[in-house]
């Protein structure tokens, strides 16, 4: 991605190259907790919240440890590390000091440690070459994509829900067959203010 | 430094310093009664069914620890739970009495006729908003087995006659079907007792005959017949007080509509001995004319019509009237 423009990185991160439907990372709780508007609401909240500081935390990281001993090649297995061990911070900070915003994240906070989307974001922002300014407006964008599309989808599994469907197809094969036309529809978005996938 | 020695050094390092970070942290930040919260989240079932009132186990055993929330509100768990609970908080458990979940509506497909043909999703909520769904009672169950979809033990499933069966070897009592039910038809009832209403109806009279041939239809039988006054008719419904009622089992056979349900496998029946004077005493008391023979011998009791209530064995002056067969009855017990 060669563009600079903030505005734009936040657009394309947003909605043309959303992360579920455009990249297909994350979709281990796109399906597992889009089946009712609430849960769906928590684990955005919850991955709006990683995702910036696990952004911050990997590109300081990869910054001022691994470029300067030229170790690129961990970076994998270093961000894993570290997202683990900021979740569970995070976890027992809010634990202590914002009991209601941890019971409102509830079970979503652990669940994020192996999530792929926030591991997807901190590597495409070391890809990309971001500054960390840049870097946390594209985290920004996913997160909020992330959130939307969840929070759209959810609604449209609780009509499922209740839809007459052949039984074969019931739960997860619906879910995927509807993913796929959403997905369909956000393809539309290519080319919007010449932003490519 | 080799690459090897680098990348060991870093995510060792990296590694070690988060451990201790985290480490120190969780000491730091440890919140008072998480040991006991711990001890009281392993001694609830973990079904996260919902019926104490809070949303799953560990709410509710964060209520009991912080909100001091009554110990026995876990059904599935019942007295077993309670008395762990009290054992780890030192304090003594009120006994709630065990229940389960029973349909209140014998009206299946045969019973109380549909009145048109519904096409809609398959899920009693969605029926129910199309004119209190496709039966012709309107009180009734709509039978698309909402109750067996949400009931968290697989202790309900939908019979031939589109009425929910419960399993109650496997029902908990604790109460989901009961308010997830739109029709209200689901009741619970306490686990030792055997006879209920099944009819939520409460249209009177005719209006029930025309749509349900097993719906009550309010003739006051039951209410007049039942000796221990446990019955009273509150909304054209005959009420079951359950603190009265001896599960003798008279209002169910002399419902003529056959509303009542007797949860008991088999019942006993009288057999009078040698000992029968002959006073008459079981003759008026018995309700199904199950008992003959002349003032003075030994009476006779006619076993096909003998429901084994055992009123007669009450009222015997001379103790002369047994009842036997009463193995099946122990369902009370177990």
């Amino acid at each position: 991605m060669s563009i600079s423009n903030p505005g734009l990185i936040f657009l394309s991160a947003f909605i043309v190259n959303n992360i579920l439907l455009m990249r297909y990372i994350g979709l281990c709780p796109f399906f597992g907790v889009s089946t009712s508007l609430t849960t769906a609401f928590g684990m955005s909240a919850a991955v709006l919240f990683v995702m910036l500081l696990a952004t911050w935390v990997t590109w300081i990281i990869h910054r001022f440890i691994l470029l300067p001993l030229d170790i690129v090649f961990l970076r994998t297995a270093t961000f894993i590390l570290v997202i683990a061990a900021l979740v569970q911070f995070v976890e027992m900070f809010l634990k202590k000091n914002f009991k209601t915003l941890y019971t409102a994240m509830g079970i979503y906070l652990p669940l994020i440690t192996t999530n792929c989307a926030i591991l997807g974001v901190t590597l495409l922002v070391i890809n990309y070459n971001f500054d960390l300014a840049r870097a946390i407006i594209f985290a920004l964008g996913t997160a909020l994509g992330f959130g939307l599309v969840i929070i759209l989808f959810s609604a449209i599994r609780e009509r499922l829900e209740f839809a007459p469907i052949v039984r074969s197809l019931k739960g997860y094969p619906i879910a995927f067959i509807s993913a796929s036309l959403v997905a369909l529809a956000f393809l539309g978005f290519i080319g919007f203010l010449g932003l490519s996938l | 430094m080799s690459v090897l020695l680098k990348s060991l050094l870093t995510l060792g390092g990296l590694g070690f310093a988060l451990g201790l970070a985290l480490s120190y942290f969780s000491r730091k930040f440890q919140t008072v009664g998480d040991e006991l919260f711990e001890k009281v989240k392993t001694a609830l079932p973990g079904s996260n069914c919902g019926a104490c009132g809070f949303p799953g186990c560990e709410a509710y055993a964060e209520n009991i620890i912080y909100k001091d929330a009554p110990l026995n509100k876990c059904r599935p768990g019942g007295k077993e739970v309670a008395d762990k609970l009290a054992s780890i908080l030192g304090k003594v458990a009120e006994v709630e009495e065990p229940k389960v979940a029973a349909l209140a509506c014998r009206g299946g497909k045969n019973e109380c006729a549909e009145i048109f043909i519904y096409d809609g999703g398959r899920d009693c909520r969605q029926a129910y908003i199309l004119h209190s769904g496709n039966k012709s009672c309107i009180f009734g169950c709509v039978g698309l087995g909402h109750c067996a979809s949400v009931c968290p033990f697989g202790a309900i499933r939908m019979g031939d006659n589109h009425l929910p069966i419960i399993d109650e070897k496997k029902c908990t009592g604790c109460g989901i079907c009961v308010s997830e039910c739109p029709k209200n038809v689901l009741i619970l009832i306490p686990r030792t007792k055997l006879v209920y209403l099944a009819c939520v109806s409460k249209d009177k009279g005719k209006a029930v005959k025309n749509v349900c041939s097993v719906g009550c239809f309010t003739c006051n039988i039951c209410i007049k017949a039942c000796p221990y006054g446990a019955l009273t008719m509150i909304n054209n419904l005959p009420t079951m007080d359950f603190s009265k009622c001896t599960d003798c089992g008279i209002c169910v056979h002399r419902c003529p509509s056959k509303s009542y349900i007797d949860r008991a496998k088999a019942r006993p029946y009288a057999l009078i001995t040698p000992s029968c004077n002959g006073c008459g005493e079981c003759i008026k008391v018995c309700q199904f004319k199950a008992i003959e023979g002349t003032p003075g011998e030994r009476h006779k009791v006619i076993v096909s019509k003998c429901i084994g209530c055992g009123e007669c064995y009450k009222v015997c002056p001379v103790k002369a009237i047994t009842m036997v067969g009463a193995l099946g009855f122990q369902v009370k017990v177990s």
